[in-house]
């Protein structure tokens, strides 16, 4: 299934280089990618530094909400749990907003072009505060309610909060920003170069590795805290680590590609209905896999490939994850949600 | 066998909070010994909990200490506890979709390597784990679609492949029929016996408790906690004391309650 998956990617990662506004002929992809061709191929410029990049970008991003919402799904012991639900997403936005409008730059979208990589960094920096203080906060609630719809709640309105703050500050810059900001709301993919893409990347891998290399853990969290304690599992440092690295995915994610919705709570739920399992060791490189798989398609559909309009990429994958959700709603099982 | 996995001295149980420690249960001093059944009895709400907790480390005890095969229960790592107490909770556990195989190998978290790899004597162990406990034909079943008797089996066979000294187990029959609660008792007499295990179960199924276990910790209505065989206790009015009511009493002969004389339960409706 894992090797089907791998194939899955290599496909869709392919097609997202010949789809969009227009199509480039598989030729000129596969000479873009293997660099031979030079900068006299107009199609293969565009493969190389639009289309590569942003393609890159989207694999990780997927992969990133994907390993996200699966962590935060097993520590919360809650389905419906990922960085977007439970605020983490607005903490890390809010984050964002103040960094940039502080520093007065445009939108973080078009920011690293304006600040370059300390500027860039600045941002995901901010994010990853603000994702972290969301998740700390939702955590330690968590500890001492315990009922995991009052924490789903409690999560949704820290990130009403987040987003509301966000709104005051958009509100309050300038006028010809909003649009940016707008823009940036939609989520993109687009807003990653390859300068970019230098950061982005290493970060979003250490925080992949650092769900990899914790799968037994996360697998005896599958029993509850209490449990995996008593079988030998200290649980403050791997809850700690687990929401260190949930954070680090969610926020990096944001201050690059903006707020995207869904990828992170849809994902896991496909995998585990592929599998068959619940299972770590076979979940997390399939949730990696399907993450880029998913995140590859949103972007093509939202590209509308042939046209040269482009929809709002958190619109595609709210069309593409809402019906998963409530899939998922309705097969679970009675008392899961209200334990 | 004369081992004694578990020693509890002067240890006292309860809560911490910001206004200071409320115990619930004071001085006990017991023992566990290998291949000794022990249950835990006492009215709702006293503290049988508590005390099963403070014992596998759920939870810090306020005083007193706790010896695990001659070593101080709070000086341990967390893979040592696990190495020598299983425990098993009266919680349902809500997994969604898990092998019972799978579960059963959870219990080697503290002897696997750090990516969870089985060697050979953690399948060995599994293995007998799951022959051991008769769950071999739910292996390859997922625990989510089995019935608490039966998930409630693989998280024993799960907590057996800890290979523990000391097993734990607060009110293991919690959701369990008549017949499945009978199979479970003569389950842990045996496990007991086989494995010359020390094993602690609190439970409200007290008659099946006072014909299945070696000894009882009797936890009376003042917190006290009084030790004993069942014999002893029942003969003692220890047991009727403990429970009886206006309205039932123990049976010391039958082993059992009884409803208090009718003309007297009408009496008290009448009166109120």
């Amino acid at each position: 299934m894992v090797a089907a998956l791998a194939v899955g990617l290599a496909a869709m990662f392919v097609l997202s280089l010949i789809l969009g506004s227009t199509s480039v002929p598989i030729g000129h992809v596969v000479a873009a990618l293997s660099g031979v061709s030079d900068d006299t191929d107009p199609l293969g410029v565009v493969v190389h530094t639009i289309r590569l990049p942003r393609s890159l970008t989207a694999m990780l991003a997927g992969a990133s909400l994907g390993i996200a919402g699966l962590q935060m799904q097993t520590l919360f012991r809650n389905p419906l749990a990922d960085p977007f639900v439970l605020g983490i997403s607005s903490g890390a936005s809010l984050g964002v907003a103040l960094v940039v409008l502080a520093s007065g730059v445009g939108a973080p979208v078009g920011f690293g072009a304006a600040l370059g990589l300390g500027g860039d960094a600045a941002i995901t920096a901010a994010a990853i505060v603000g994702a972290a203080g969301v998740l700390g906060l939702v955590l330690s609630a968590s500890a001492r309610i315990g009922n995991p719809a009052t924490i789903l709640i409690l999560g949704l309105m820290c990130g009403y909060a987040g987003s509301a703050l966000v709104t005051v500050l958009v509100a309050a810059s300038e006028p010809e920003r909003l649009q940016q900001w707008a823009q940036w709301g939609f989520g993109s993919f687009s807003g990653v170069t390859w300068e970019r893409l230098r950061l982005f990347a290493p970060l979003t891998v250490v925080g992949l590795l650092m769900a990899a290399l914790t799968t037994k853990q996360l697998n005896a969290l599958l029993l509850g805290e209490t449990y995996a304690r008593s079988m030998g599992m200290p649980v403050h440092p791997v809850r700690l680590i687990t929401m260190g690295g949930a954070s680090l995915l969610a926020a990096v994610v944001t201050a690059f590609c903006g707020p995207i919705a869904f990828l992170g709570v849809a994902v896991p739920h496909v995998c585990r209905g592929l599998l068959g399992t619940s299972d770590h060791r076979a979940l997390v490189p399939a949730v990696v896999l399907m993450g880029g798989v998913a995140a590859l398609s949103a972007q093509t559909l939202s590209l509308l490939p042939g046209t040269t309009g482009v929809l709002p990429l958190n619109a595609v994958t709210a069309l593409l994850g809402a019906p998963i959700v409530v899939i998922v709603l309705l097969r679970t099982r009675r008392g899961t949600l209200s334990a | 066998m004369t081992a004694v996995p578990l020693r509890i001295r002067d240890l006292a149980v309860g809560y911490r909070s910001r206004r200071g420690r409320c115990a619930v249960l004071k001085r006990i001093n017991a023992t566990a010994r290998a291949g000794e059944l022990i249950c835990v009895l006492g009215p709702n709400g006293i503290g049988k909990s508590t005390l099963l907790r403070t014992l596998v480390r759920l939870q810090p005890p306020l005083a007193g200490a706790i010896e695990l095969a001659g070593i101080d229960l709070m000086s341990m790592t967390q893979t040592e506890l696990g190495r020598r107490v299983g425990v098993v909770l009266t919680n349902r556990i809500v997994v969604d979709t898990l092998s019972a195989q799978r579960v059963v190998e959870l219990g080697r978290y503290a002897y696997s390597g750090w990516l969870g790899h089985l060697t050979g004597d953690d399948r060995r162990a599994v293995d007998a784990a799951i022959d051991a406990i008769g769950v071999r034909h739910l292996a390859d079943r997922d625990v989510s679609r089995l019935s608490d008797g039966e998930r409630q089996r693989v998280m024993i066979a799960r907590a057996l492949a800890q290979e523990p000294l000391v097993f734990v187990l607060d009110e293991p029959t919690a959701f369990l029929d008549v017949s499945g609660r009978v199979e479970l008792w003569a389950l842990l007499r045996r496990l007991t016996r086989e494995r010359e295990l020390a094993v602690i179960v609190s439970t409200h199924d007290l008659e099946l408790a006072l014909g299945t276990a070696h000894t009882v910790w009797l936890i009376m209505p003042d917190g006290e906690m009084v030790l004993g065989t069942p014999e002893e206790l029942v003969a003692g009015g220890a047991i009727s004391a403990a429970f009886s009511t206006p309205n039932i009493y123990f049976d010391r002969h039958a082993r059992g309650f009884r409803v208090a004389a009718d003309e007297s339960a009408t009496e008290r409706t009448t009166a109120s």
